[in-house]
């Protein structure tokens, strides 16, 4: 379980594996901040190998995608399962995110 | 609340997952769809824990989390209590109004509510309980450790 991190031409991509959730969301948090700082702008978080992700995970992706959008770059999600699907519905997060069926769909037009 | 497990945990983030994990596994055989035992009652039970070990006891490691669950014929539930002095559950702001949907935090409490058939505080809002109604009642399934009662 953890974040792994990959750059696909000028786009940083990060595997979420395992599960999103308060006991890890300070890892991400500080990854992508940390690329933020070096000059990255352009971000996709990959759920394809991830379980869940409760309200915490959650929020870090909103504050991420926040600081990544006032700093003129643009944070993506890619490859949500049903259930992480119906999270982002609930909660109309649906709506803040660009969310793609596939990695690479995150990545057109990016 | 006659309770068929109880789990006591101590205000640790990280015996979240663990604890879950054990009462989904406790739950597996209770007859209920899978997804909403995989989805609505582990993200319910999970934002409970959370929500008890970060502000019920503000993280203060001397301080317990119960867990209780009972598995009737009608519905799986589960009682959080923290040893905070409580808040009030009725008074939230929604978290996907547009003054509020950019805020990191605040969500945990309202996808309790929308993921779970039940979800009631007690007085003072340090216990919550949460009910997962379960399909009609079959005599050939049984919960790990017991029949349906």
């Amino acid at each position: 379980m953890g974040f792994q991190v990959e750059k696909v031409n000028d786009v940083l991509v990060v595997d979420v594996e395992g599960q999103l959730i308060v006991g890890n969301r300070q890892e991400l948090k500080q990854k992508v901040l940390e690329e933020l700082e070096n000059g990255e702008r352009k971000f996709v978080v990959d759920f394809e190998k991830t379980g869940y992700i409760d309200s915490s995970g959650l929020g870090v992706l909103v504050s991420l995608s926040k600081k990544v959008r006032e700093q003129g770059g643009e944070l993506r999600l890619a490859n949500l399962n049903e259930d992480l699907k119906t999270l982002f519905e609930l909660t109309k997060l649906d709506t803040l995110f660009h969310i793609a069926d596939s990695r690479e769909a995150a990545l057109k037009g990016l | 609340m006659a309770s068929d497990l109880v789990l006591d945990l101590p205000s640790d983030l990280a015996s979240i997952e663990e604890a879950v994990d054990f009462v989904m596994e406790r739950c597996s055989g209770c007859g209920e769809d899978p997804r909403r035992l995989r989805l609505n009652l582990r993200v319910g039970l999970s934002e409970a824990l959370a929500n008890a070990m970060l502000y019920g006891n503000a993280r203060d490691a001397s301080k317990r989390v119960k867990v209780e669950v009972a598995f009737r014929g009608s519905a799986i539930t589960t009682r959080v209590t923290d040893e905070g002095e409580g808040f009030d559950p009725y008074h939230l702001p929604d978290p996907t109004s547009p003054a509020n949907i950019l805020k990191a935090e605040g969500r945990g409490i309202f996808l309790m509510r929308k993921l779970l058939d039940e979800v009631y505080f007690n007085d003072c809002g340090n216990s919550v309980t949460l009910v997962l109604r379960l399909p009609p009642f079959r005599d050939d399934v049984e919960v790990d450790g017991g029949a349906r009662a």
